[in-house]
């Protein structure tokens, strides 16, 4: 019964979120310079004209009706008309997001299973010296543009070597009969690779540093000592009683960080034109495309409070001392 | 007459009060990492200041050689350009020097509004409690719903190309994480022996903030600043890159996008775009070399 409340409360609070930053969001966009309909209106176009259009898309309407609509259009999945391409946004978002989720979580997985590995390796081996050169350099990781690194590997494997595609999905001309053919092929792997691993070094060192604070602080409790005293090896003590503990807070932060990385995908997708929503929504905003550029921003904005939303729960649900008044 | 003897005698307090509160923001001298992280931002401000004196041109100046032919794409070293120049013929060291002016102005601008904002913000909620508690809070909620960076892409739009919009979308957004933690170490304080006999002996709420809850919140507020100032030099290169940055400043997210577009990869030309990066990662882990040397201040714990 009280695991349900705590629920409820948690999805309220994402409700009310959500609707908040739709909110922020419709104000945003009317409030931008030029009309909305710059891209719809001919200069020829008579004065009565111009109004009819207006009407027909509501913008003749009171703000806060124009607001009400957009609410309702919202909860019938209706994200509006792209002004470039002519085509639903919710059509064009969705298929786009496919890309972004494989290209962040691929990374995040790569990033996790090495960072957990490296932090309880460098807390086990505490105040040697390949401590005291690693950590400085995995907070020099952290301190890298994204984009920049995704620059150096350009010019270096792909410029340089050759060995790998300079952007986009696919080779030129090439066709794929279904997306599963496409996400399937040794051509996408390869085109992936790079922004994959930009992303992946990118994002080792928050799961590193976590693990090893965590190994430390773990490291020190009397189960451990105690492992030790009853004469168990050290990989024993490290692997299966220390670390075990330890990966709980890593794994819950592993929410937090695809929410971060998806909103950082947006320079790493433009470097390597990569077609997802980050890429899309800077294109969308530098030609002034609103309905697509508010789509876009709302799938991030999306992904990001829903991660926050299993954080939130995961943290409850794994580690028993975390209590709700 | 009493007048004076009043001020005489409330002078030193004031003093003591300011020696105190200036105490509290203890430079973190004793860990050598923080003392490097001091040092870079040493060597960035002496950079900025006297940017004009160390630059042999002006960044935006277009450079011919002495055959009167644009001095594009020379390499480093020819005709005594140091790091070499870019396409349109303009010096890249110049272009770096200059660079730093703005990712120190940007990157301390931020972060005093990121650390202000979240103090007070952390302050009253804590302190408070009640109503003023569920409002910021709730605030905070809807803050960390908002993407960073797609919201400063938003924004930039927006308003009229500027340096300037990244610290205002940090003011708007990435105060949420200072608060949080401020409202949290306040709440602590609020219930501690002193602040309560301060309370008993009638000082008013804002004499209790100042004297008592404020000095003791400050090396945090310092932490996160720190790690501010790097999100900022960070955000504002990304800005730049994705080309919604201010044209009239020098930036080296600017030089980055400036050799993304001119084709600096796939001709090498690595001494273009490697030293903006380089500087990029000195400066932002020298903040956070620094935020370590603040977090072992209030963490002793940590300190082995």
């Amino acid at each position: 019964m009280k695991a349900i409340t705590v629920i409820g409360a948690r999805l309220l609070q994402t409700a009310f979120v959500l609707l908040a930053v739709i909110t922020i969001l419709f104000f945003m966009f009317r409030l931008m310079p030029g009309s909305p309909l710059a891209a719809y209106i001919d200069p020829n176009f008579t004065p009565e004209q111009q109004a009819e259009l207006m009407a027909r898309f509501g913008l003749d309407q009171p703000l806060w009706r124009q607001y009400l609509i957009y609410l309702g259009n919202l909860l019938q999945g209706d994200l509006g008309e792209s002004f470039f391409y002519r085509q639903p946004v919710a059509e064009r978002v969705l298929a786009l997001l496919p890309n972004t989720l494989i290209l962040t979580f691929s990374s995040l997985i790569i990033a996790y299973v090495f960072g957990v590995l490296a932090g309880a390796y460098l807390a086990w081996k505490r105040g040697s010296v390949v401590e005291q050169i690693c950590v400085p350099l995995v907070l020099t990781t952290r301190a890298m543009p994204e984009f920049w690194l995704g620059m150096l590997l350009l010019a270096v494997f792909s410029f340089g070597m050759g060995w790998f595609p300079a952007g986009g999905t696919r080779p030129p001309g090439a066709e794929y009969d279904s997306l599963w053919a496409l996400y399937s092929s040794a051509d996408f792997w390869w085109h992936m690779t790079l922004p994959v691993m930009t992303l992946a070094i990118y994002s080792q060192g928050l799961p590193l540093l976590l693990m090893r604070s965590n190994m430390m602080d773990v490291m020190r409790e009397d189960f451990v000592t105690m492992a030790r005293i009853k004469g168990l090896s050290t990989f024993s003590v490290v692997i299966r009683h220390a670390a075990r503990n330890a990966l709980l807070p890593v794994m819950t932060s592993f929410a937090i960080a695809v929410g971060y990385q998806i909103q950082g995908n947006v320079v790493v997708e433009t470097v390597f034109s990569w077609p997802g929503l980050g890429r899309e929504l800077v294109r969308a905003v530098s030609t002034a495309d609103y309905p697509l550029a508010q789509g876009a921003f709302l799938m991030i904005a999306v992904v990001v409070i829903l991660m926050n939303l299993v954080a939130d729960l995961l943290y409850a649900a794994l580690d028993p001392r975390v209590t709700h008044e | 007459m009493s007048d004076a003897v009043t001020s005489k005698i409330r002078a030193p307090g004031r003093i003591a009060r300011l020696r105190r509160t200036l105490g509290s923001i203890r430079l973190p001298l004793h860990d050598p990492l923080a003392v490097i992280g001091l040092c870079i931002y040493l060597f960035f401000i002496l950079m900025a200041v006297f940017a004009p004196l160390i630059a042999p041109h002006d960044p935006n100046e277009i450079l011919f050689t002495s055959e009167f032919a644009l001095a594009a794409d020379l390499t480093p070293g020819t005709d005594g350009y140091i790091l070499g120049t870019t396409t349109l013929g303009r010096d890249i060291f110049s272009q770096i020097v200059w660079g730093a002016r703005s990712a120190l102005l940007i990157g301390l601008t931020a972060a005093f509004v990121v650390a202000l904002i979240g103090s007070i913000v952390g302050i009253v909620a804590g302190y408070f409690g009640g109503w003023a508690d569920t409002v910021l809070m709730r605030l905070a909620d809807v803050a960390f719903g908002i993407p960073f960076l797609p919201f400063v892409i938003v924004l930039a739009a927006f308003l009229e190309p500027s340096i300037w919009n990244v610290v205002i979308a940090m003011a708007l957004v990435l105060w949420r994480d200072t608060g949080r933690v401020i409202r949290s170490q306040t709440l602590t304080l609020r219930n501690r022996a002193y602040v309560e006999a301060a309370r008993v002996a009638g000082s008013s709420d804002l004499k209790i903030i100042l004297r008592h809850i404020a000095p003791n919140v400050l090396p945090l507020s310092f932490l996160y600043g720190s790690i501010a100032i790097g999100w900022a030099i960070l955000t504002e290169a990304s800005i730049s890159f994705l080309g919604f940055g201010d044209p009239d400043s020098i930036s080296w997210g600017y030089m980055l996008q400036d050799a993304f577009a001119s084709q600096a990869l796939s001709k090498g030309s690595y001494y273009w775009f490697v030293p903006p990066g380089f500087l990029i990662i000195l400066i932002v882990s020298a903040g956070f070399f620094i935020s370590r040397g603040y977090e072992q201040i209030l963490f002793p714990k940590l300190d082995r």
